[in-house]
């Protein structure tokens, strides 16, 4: 099960451990405002393609828009 | 949604999954940089005057208002060892200049916004609610500065015009 991080572990995870950061709302959602150097892989899309463009050795921090 | 993302990842084979859970609404209120084309530029955290004053509740009004005559400001925030906000000095306090703390002169607990309100909201309110600034805190309390209507219409208008 994921481990959930607060702000200041996601700042240490993508200063120390080139973590990569992947926001999954919708795209529109996305390209209105996102967390600088995010990128963006909306729920619904997510699959072993979309997620290949990942890089499986560096950690993942998924986030969306809250605790919703 | 992040925990489901999270778990999907998880069961596709990556080992190293975290989930962000407060996501962006936490990001942008605490005044850290947002991309995109409502990104921080858009948000009252780009245009906060940060020099805004400080004291603490024990201070005495006569010396934080010789502070404030020096700085030119006509209001001063009352804040914990954090810079967590707990009340606020008005003029009228500041005209009176009674011999107190800053704990009696103060309005407790101020209206607030976060950094990543938008701009545009943010003059609506001030003009509805006739406020001539805004205090702009984090999500958990902690001051960031003052967002004035002047600046704020400002930097709308120049928004308006680059769009």
């Amino acid at each position: 099960m994921a481990q959930v991080v607060d702000r200041d572990a996601v700042r240490r995870l993508l200063a120390q451990e080139a973590a990569q950061l992947v926001e999954v709302l919708p795209a529109a959602e996305y390209e209105d405002e996102h967390l600088p150097g995010a990128i963006s892989l909306p729920l619904k899309e997510l699959d072993r393609s979309s997620a290949a463009r990942l890089d499986p050795a560096r950690p993942v921090i998924v986030y969306c828009y809250d605790l919703q | 949604m992040s925990p489901r993302a999270a778990s999907r990842l998880e069961s596709i084979g990556f080992e190293q999954v975290y989930e962000y859970a407060a996501g962006k609404a936490d990001w942008g209120s605490a005044g850290l940089p947002l991309e995109g084309e409502n990104g921080s530029e858009t948000r009252v955290g780009a245009y906060v005057r940060r020099d805004v004053p400080t004291c603490r509740l024990e201070d005495r009004l006569h010396d934080v208002c010789d502070e404030l005559d020096a700085t030119g400001w006509d209001t001063c925030f009352v804040v914990d060892e954090a810079r967590v906000v707990l009340g606020r000095i008005g003029r009228r306090a500041i005209r009176r200049r009674e011999d107190v703390t800053a704990e009696d002169a103060m309005t407790s607990g101020p209206s607030t916004v976060r950094p990543s309100m938008r701009l545009a909201d943010a003059v609506a309110r001030m003009r509805d609610q006739r406020l001539t600034n805004l205090p702009v805190t984090t999500s958990d309390g902690k001051l960031i500065g003052l967002l004035t209507r002047p600046d704020a219409e400002r930097a709308l208008a120049e928004l308006g015009r680059a769009a």
